[in-house]
């Protein structure tokens, strides 16, 4: 079944839009991530324009992370405290990292530093990540063998400002986590993704914050990021398809319901093993476009709009 | 030198009131909906060839060669921006891009003929017919070495994408006045003014012209939708938002009712 919309002026299928949302959903509501860096390029496939396909992402993943932070609500999964405290830093870092991307733009040549220490970021990330989990998990194997206390927690002890994040279970200074805020605004801003990808493993492995109060978490600071974002592509470039947002939302709320509950039933590492793995797959993608020669040297974009 | 086949063919035309022709024509529907469930649409464009009143009918004296028909269909112009990309140290990004000043939306061609059997080189660079005379490019000199591979490849994808078209034997003319085509719309097509232009050809030559506008317009919701977000663009935002709060807690209500 197709159907046309006002914005994007294309006519899509809408079971595929349908099943796409609900996929993103799911990944969403199982491992905090937005979904974006696969939301995007599909839209693009199937002939959206890119700046309607940003924009109304956005949207998208609002709606998933809001039905997903309700499920983790419900579980006291999420840090509230911890997640406004990553939101300040995450401001200003935003700020901050489009006055950097702005200063390499005029250095030329922005795009390939850009994706290239993306990928390898991603890389160093996702790699750390799986042995770390691969470890934890044989270890949980083991009868008798006690859960590993993460070292990281030693140095964030000793930070002045010290608060309670009682849902995470921590008593730590509130520097490190806007910090990780900052780092994390300033990358998403550099590379236009937002930073599930970053965010959560800094949480688990910086803030040793226990992974499933992570998800949750992280889902709460996607919210307040994708809201501004969606508002600001709407007054600015009025790149919002509705439609388009409705279609994909409605799938990917049911999908970020299912996710969370698989995400429940399965244990700490497994859930780490799996986020890995999805990092490594991420770098693995950006890495092969770059390498691949692609099917056309030539591409189109709309002169107006995003010049 | 220009102005001289000009002259003289002004002059032709006028000395043989007998050859002088004149296109009626008319399009199944002047106005295109886009709404909701649009899926693509097929617009006929039909028509006759009339001598001009006052000129002189030999029906029994076919010296004059064979007329053809020429039908195009294009979309509003626009700015686009074409990217090249090339290989940088092992990894490919975009390196190149040349704005082509104006290039139709859509752009369709159907003739009774094959294009340049039909139609003379200058003539088509006067009338802009073919798809590449339709693009104009004033291109940034110096800036690309090959400007004309950013304008193939321009046509190149808009063909594959079912937005640029050039077929011959597509008009079907009979018995030299009566003719029509079937001009396929796509589903991605933007809303506009399109034109639509009929070419009468008599030795590669064009002897007569008629153009018509045929209005593709969003209605309904599609309508409703798109100005909203063009006029109202906080609210819009804002509704934007509004929904996926709603849908996102919805569907947590919903799940939260199921599991009892």
């Amino acid at each position: 079944m197709q159907i046309y919309l006002p914005i994007a002026e294309v006519s899509v299928n809408l079971l595929f839009l349908l099943s796409l949302g609900g996929m993103v959903g799911i990944l969403s509501g199982m491992f905090g991530v937005g979904g974006g860096f696969i939301l995007t390029p599909l839209l693009f496939f199937i002939g959206i324009p890119p700046s309607v396909a940003v924009a109304t992402g956005a949207n998208q993943i609002m709606a998933s992370s809001v039905s997903g932070v309700l499920a983790h609500l419900r579980r006291k999964t999420v840090d509230i405290r911890m997640g406004v405290v990553l939101q300040i830093g995450g401001l200003i870092g935003a700020g901050v990292g489009i006055f950097v991307f702005n200063f390499l733009k005029s250095l030329g040549q922005v795009d390939l530093l850009i994706t290239l220490s993306y990928v390898i970021f991603l890389g160093i990330v996702g790699g750390l990540m799986f042995f770390e989990s691969v470890r934890a998990l044989r270890r949980a194997g083991q009868p008798g063998a006690k859960p590993s206390r993460r070292r990281q927690r030693d140095w964030v002890h000793s930070w002045p400002i010290k608060r309670k994040f009682r849902t995470s279970g921590l008593y730590i200074s509130v520097i490190p986590p806007i910090l990780v805020g900052l780092v994390v605004g300033v990358m998403s801003a550099i590379m236009g993704v937002g930073g599930g990808f970053i965010l959560v493993p800094a949480m688990i492995y910086v803030l040793g914050m226990p992974t499933k109060v992570v998800v949750g978490t992280s889902l709460f600071q996607i919210i307040l990021v994708t809201a501004f974002t969606t508002l600001l592509h709407a007054i600015t470039n009025h790149t919002v398809d509705m439609v388009l947002a409705v279609i994909l939302l409605v799938g990917g709320v049911v999908g970020a319901q299912i996710g969370t509950s698989i995400g429940l039933h399965l244990k700490a590492e497994q859930l780490r093993v799996l986020l890995a793995l999805l990092v490594l797959l991420v770098c693995f993608k950006l890495g092969l476009d770059m390498v691949i020669p692609p099917v056309d040297l030539f591409s189109i974009a709309a002169a107006k709009g995003e010049g | 030198m220009r102005l001289i086949v000009l002259a003289l063919g002004l002059v032709l035309t006028v000395a043989c009131p007998a050859l002088a022709q004149r296109v009626v024509a008319d399009l199944s529907q002047s106005r295109v909906s886009i709404t909701a469930s649009f899926s693509g649409s097929q617009i006929l464009v039909f028509g006759a060839i009339k001598p001009e009143v006052g000129s002189v009918i030999k029906e029994t004296y076919p010296v004059t060669d064979p007329l053809s028909v020429i039908v195009t269909v294009s979309g509003p112009l626009e700015p686009v921006k074409v990217r090249k990309k090339s290989r940088v140290a092992g990894i490919w990004v975009n390196s190149e891009s040349v704005e082509i000043d104006s290039a139709p939306t859509l752009y369709k061609i159907a003739a009774s003929s094959p294009l340049t059997d039909i139609l003379s080189e200058t003539e088509d660079l006067r009338h802009r017919i073919s798809i590449p005379k339709a693009i104009r490019s004033v291109g940034e000199a110096g800036e690309v070495e090959d400007l004309s591979a950013f304008t193939e490849a321009l046509v190149r994808i808009r063909m594959a994408n079912g937005l640029y078209e050039s077929t011959g034997y597509s008009v079907r003319l009979s018995e030299q006045a009566l003719f029509r085509a079937d001009i396929d719309l796509p589903s991605n097509i933007v809303e506009g003014e399109y034109t639509t232009r009929i070419f009468l050809t008599r030795n590669q030559q064009v002897v007569a012209e008629y153009a018509r506008v045929l209005d593709v317009r969003k209605v309904g919701l599609e309508r409703w939708i798109y100005n909203l977000a063009q006029e109202q663009a906080l609210l819009y935002g804002l509704l934007s938002l509004a929904i996926a709060v709603a849908s996102g807690w919805t569907a947590s209500a919903l799940f939260r009712w199921a599991r009892g």
